[in-house]
Order: structure tokens, then C-alpha cells, then sequence
């Protein structure tokens, strides 16, 4: 075999798989925007089509229309949101503490902490509920931010912990020796200069607790406290036979688009933290 | 002295909200999930609760829809595991070659991710679907089902169906991960290899499936963790019928749907105390792994 044939050959293998990787990606994404845009009579048509062909909207109102996906979408920013900025809080706090000042039994914290992200959220499930009900806390947000905080402080605090470990510590030297207290050298020096780690680890928090399914369809029991991935599971037709499969596309579309495109933007930064939690521990 | 004193008062400080919630949401609850498992109980008020030791765990051995989920879980973990690490490690090395749009391909890899496990399940369901289903219509177009065969809706094509989103999802994610792991192996190895007139499978398994082994480890441990609780992709596919119920799905009918109207939370406690020893099996490996690796 000639060496240009080979070549070739390569090529073309490389193109094939490449496109197979990208079919393999986006097509469901794809195949959801799609059916979306379809009216109801074509979505059951025998033979579907890979464009709609009378494109409509009417999806995307109805969503809104006839269910509150709306305050769906309101309760699954506020629980996400505050979860995050609670976990990025109480995850730098014990990060720093844990990389960089003097304290026995460092291991240990840093392990059992570490331990909860092995936990099987179903093994806590029941008696969680319990403690939740007792507290008053079902159907209110705090009860699903607060198990949404414990999960999500393991990756944080390590991925943080790592991060602070490897700044320069001449500078933390510096201002102490300046007369700044701790609090204000965390403050004013250390978490200025850990801005891109907030920024990755404060994505990854925030993408979990957004995601989260079990906790939430357990917590929150009326439809009108369900957030987004629940609302989508519960997704009801008129009668349980016919699931109006155009809205429940748009309904995906509408909170998928948004989470894409962060993802895109930060991709670098969401790489390296996930591989620095996942394959370093 | 003093000043490390002050110090180490301030570090327990701030190590302290972060205890305080894992010790509250985690550690607690799965104590008392283990007490709780000792006794005969119920979420209706009017059932008393009554100890009976180990009975929970002799009666759940003989439930058999406890084995069949059992079965399940492990079926789809093996299955599942094994696919997304065989098809992870070859999209890691096509996409470790260099071509133009490199970039846009690794961005797109993470899509699947960052879709919500509950709505690209929901993405899939309506594909699988039995009418204008596009999955449906492409296994039929080749022959693989026989016309109007409902996937979701009969035993064993509705695991294949569910084992298929979970590796749709997971394995561009397990393929970035590996692809990090490529990436740090030396480019003069393989120059060296070429030199020495080794061909591309010896290259691939001398040098690339050796090197890259304690990344692939570590990614299959970890993914293994995950696959053994699975809960949505189940639960929003089925609901756990036609036997596709795993140990999570089964769990959560003992603990939220039974156990108001009758004695089941204990029993239901118990089925959560063997996932999370199942699941602490792997993780000790994992764990174990990691040091390895760290050495």
C-alpha cells in the first residue's frame, strides 16, 4: 500500500468518525429544537421529517400558557442560585483553612467531607425526609438548598483546596506581615486571586443543583414548588394517553439553551475542574 | 505558639458551616437510616415501631422483587460501564488527532453532560416513542424491531433503551476525561515506537491501553459508583416497569409510596443500607486507586 493511499484511507476514517462523534452529541438536542417547531399533526407523522415543514411557535406559548413552567423555571434559579453562592462560601472557607492554615486533624476533615460525595443520595433519601418534614422545611426552598449545599460542598472544598494550595503563598506571607488579619487577606488578596476557581467551581455547583432530580421530586410535592427537571418528568397531558410531546420538547429547549451555552462559553474552565475532581479525587 | 493557637481557632472556624451541613443532611440521616433499618416502621402515624433486628434484611433476601432489581442494577452497570468505556477510550483517540474544527468536536462533547439527566431522558423517551418515534423508526428501517413494537414497553428492549441514554450521555464525558489522561502521554514514545517500525495496533496496545491505565481505572471505578444508584433515567423512562426497576428506583417506592400506608419504611431503610454498602465497596476501591496513584 502506498503511503498517499494510506493517507487516504486515514482520512476518510477520521472524517466518518468525526461526524459520527458530532451525530452522536447534538442530535437529540437536535431532534428536540425540531420537533418543537412542529405542529402537532406532523410530530405523529409515519414518515418524520429532518425540518419541520410549517414551522410553529405555538409550542413555546402553550408551555407557559397552560402549565406554570414559568415559576418552574423562577424556583430551579433561586434554589440553584443560592446553592451555589452558599456552597462557594462554606467550600472556600473550609478549603483555606484546610490548604493553607495550621490545624490538626486536616486529613480527617478534608476525608470526611470528601466521604459525602460517595454517599448514594437514595441511602439518605427516607430519613432525610423525615428530618425535612419534622423542620418544616417540605415545599419550601430551604429544604431542597440545604441537601443541595451538602452535596455539592465535597467537589467544591477540594477543587478549591487544591487551587489555594497552589497560589503563591509570598504574597498571603506579605500582607500578614503588613499587619492584614486573616479574614481581611482572604478577603481582599486570596479570593480576588482565585476568581477563575470560584468561576469553575461556582458552574459545576451551580449545573448540579440545577440538574438534580431525586431530591427534588421527593421535597417538593406540589407543582407549583417543582423545579424545571421535575415539572419535565411530570409533564401531563389532558389525559395520561396523550403526552403533548411539542411542548414538553419546547419546555426542554427552553431551559437546555441557556445551560448549552454557559457550558460553551466556559468549557476550558469546566474541563479542567471536573477532571481535576473526577480523575484526582 | 500563640500565634498558631489563634490560628488553628480560626481554621475551626471556618472548616465549621461546611461540617455542620454534611453532619446534618449527610451523616446523620444515614445513621439513622441504619437504626432505622433495625426496626419495623411506617410514615402513618397510627403504625408504633417495633424492633426486629435483622428481620428487614432476611425478608428482603427473599423478596424477589428485590433480586430482580438487584439483577438489573447489576446487568445495567456491567453493560453500561463497559460500553461507555470501550466507545469513551475510541472517541478520546480519534479526537486526540489532529483535525481542523478539533475545538468545536471537544465543546460539543459536552452537551450530553450538561443536559439534565430528567430532560434528555424526556429527549429520548419521545424518540423511542412508538409513534413518530425517530429511534423507533430507525431500528425498524433496519430491521432490528418489528414494526409497531413498543421499545419502552416490553422487557428486554426497554433496558437496551435505557442502557442506551445513559451511554449516550456519559460516554463523551468518560472520552474527555480519558482524553486528558491521553494527553499527558509523551509524543516521543510513540516517535520512538514509529522508528522501532511498530504498527499502529502495537503501538495502541503497548504504549497508549499501558499508559493510560490508571486513568481508564479510576474513570470506570467512579462511573460504576454512579451506574449502581442509577434513578432517573429509570424512573422517567419506565417508572421501573417492565422489568427495568433498579435498587434506587424499587427503594424509593418502599420509602415515599409504601411506607405511608403500611410498615415499610424499616424495611425500606434496610434496601438503603445494602445499596450504600454495595456502593462503599467500589468507593473503598476507588479510594485505594487514587493513593495508588498519588504514590
Amino acid at each position: 500500500m502506498s503511503s498517499r493511499l494510506k493517507r487516504r484511507i486515514y482520512n476518510t476514517l477520521l472524517i466518518i468518525a468525526v461526524i459520527f462523534i458530532l451525530v452522536w452529541c447534538i442530535f437529540p438536542f437536535y431532534w428536540a429544537i425540531i420537533s418543537s417547531l412542529k405542529p402537532n399533526l406532523e410530530l405523529f407523522d409515519p414518515n418524520p421529517t429532518f425540518f419541520p415543514k410549517q414551522p410553529t411557535f405555538s409550542n413555546y406559548v402553550k408551555v407557559f400558557q397552560e402549565r406554570p413552567f414559568h415559576v418552574n423555571i423562577w424556583n430551579s434559579i433561586v434554589v440553584s442560585g443560592i446553592t451555589t453562592l452558599t456552597t462557594l462560601i462554606f467550600g472556600s472557607f473550609a478549603g483555606y483553612a484546610i490548604a493553607r492554615l495550621h490545624m490538626k486533624g486536616k486529613a480527617i476533615v478534608m476525608s470526611l467531607i470528601l466521604a459525602v460525595s460517595m454517599f448514594p443520595q437514595i441511602s439518605i433519601l427516607g430519613s432525610l425526609f423525615v428530618i425535612l418534614k419534622k423542620l418544616g422545611f417540605i415545599n419550601t426552598y430551604q429544604g431542597l438548598i440545604l441537601p443541595y449545599v451538602a452535596i455539592t460542598l465535597p467537589l467544591t472544598t477540594w477543587i478549591l483546596q487544591n487551587f489555594f494550595r497552589d497560589l503563591p503563598k509570598e504574597i498571603e506571607e506579605a500582607a500578614a506581615i503588613d499587619g492584614c488579619s486573616r479574614l481581611r487577606t482572604l478577603f481582599q488578596i486570596v479570593f480576588p486571586m482565585s476568581a477563575p476557581g470560584l468561576v469553575a467551581t461556582g458552574l459545576l455547583t451551580f449545573i448540579t443543583a440545577w440538574n438534580e432530580f431525586l431530591f427534588a421530586f421527593t421535597f417538593m410535592q406540589k407543582p407549583d414548588y417543582y423545579t424545571v427537571p421535575v415539572a419535565i418528568a411530570m409533564f401531563a397531558g389532558r389525559s395520561q394517553y396523550e403526552q403533548p410531546w411539542g411542548q414538553l420538547m419546547a419546555a426542554a429547549v427552553i431551559v437546555t439553551v441557556p445551560l448549552v451555552a454557559l457550558v460553551l462559553i466556559f468549557q476550558n474552565r469546566i474541563i479542567a475542574g471536573l477532571s481535576s475532581g473526577a480523575v484526582k479525587g | 505558639m500563640k500565634v498558631k493557637t489563634k490560628e488553628t481557632v480560626v481554621a475551626w472556624w471556618m472548616v465549621l458551616p461546611a461540617l455542620l451541613v454534611i453532619s446534618i443532611i449527610a451523616f446523620f440521616p444515614l445513621f439513622k437510616t441504619f437504626y432505622d433499618s433495625f426496626y419495623e416502621s411506617s410514615l402513618r402515624p397510627d403504625i408504633e415501631k417495633k424492633f426486629v433486628g435483622f428481620q428487614n434484611y432476611i425478608e428482603l433476601f427473599k423478596d424477589d422483587r428485590f433480586i430482580a432489581a438487584l439483577k438489573t442494577t447489576i446487568i445495567f452497570t456491567i453493560v453500561s460501564v463497559a460500553l461507555e468505556t470501550a466507545f469513551g477510550l475510541l472517541i478520546a483517540i480519534v479526537v486526540n488527532q489532529p483535525f481542523k474544527f478539533r475545538g468545536v468536536v471537544r465543546v460539543a462533547m459536552l452537551i450530553p453532560w450538561a443536559i439534565p439527566t430528567a430532560i434528555s431522558s424526556q429527549m429520548w423517551k419521545w424518540m423511542f416513542n412508538d409513534q413518530g418515534g425517530i429511534m423507533t423508526k430507525l431500528l425498524e428501517s433496519l430491521h432490528l424491531i418489528e414494526p409497531g413494537v413498543p421499545i419502552l414497553g416490553l422487557p428486554n428492549t426497554a433496558l437496551w433503551a435505557i442502557i442506551a441514554v445513559d451511554v449516550w450521555k456519559t460516554t463523551p464525558f468518560m472520552a474527555l476525561l480519558i482524553l486528558a489522561g491521553l494527553q499527558l502521554v509523551p509524543e516521543e514514545l510513540y516517535e520512538a515506537a514509529r522508528i522501532d517500525g511498530a504498527g499502529v495496533m502495537q503501538r495502541f496496545t503497548k504504549i497508549t491501553i499501558p499508559m493510560l491505565s490508571s486513568t481508564i481505572a479510576v474513570a470506570l471505578i467512579f462511573r460504576t459508583l454512579d451506574a449502581l444508584r442509577v434513578f432517573d433515567v429509570v424512573f422517567i423512562m419506565t417508572r421501573g416497569s417492565v422489568g427495568t426497576e433498579t435498587l434506587a428506583v424499587y427503594n424509593r417506592v418502599l420509602l415515599m409510596d409504601r411506607a405511608f400506608t403500611g410498615p415499610w419504611f424499616g424495611y425500606g431503610s434496610a434496601l438503603s443500607v445494602i445499596i450504600f454498602l454495595l456502593i462503599s465497596i467500589f468507593a473503598i476501591i476507588y479510594i485505594k486507586s487514587l493513593k495508588l496513584k498519588l504514590d
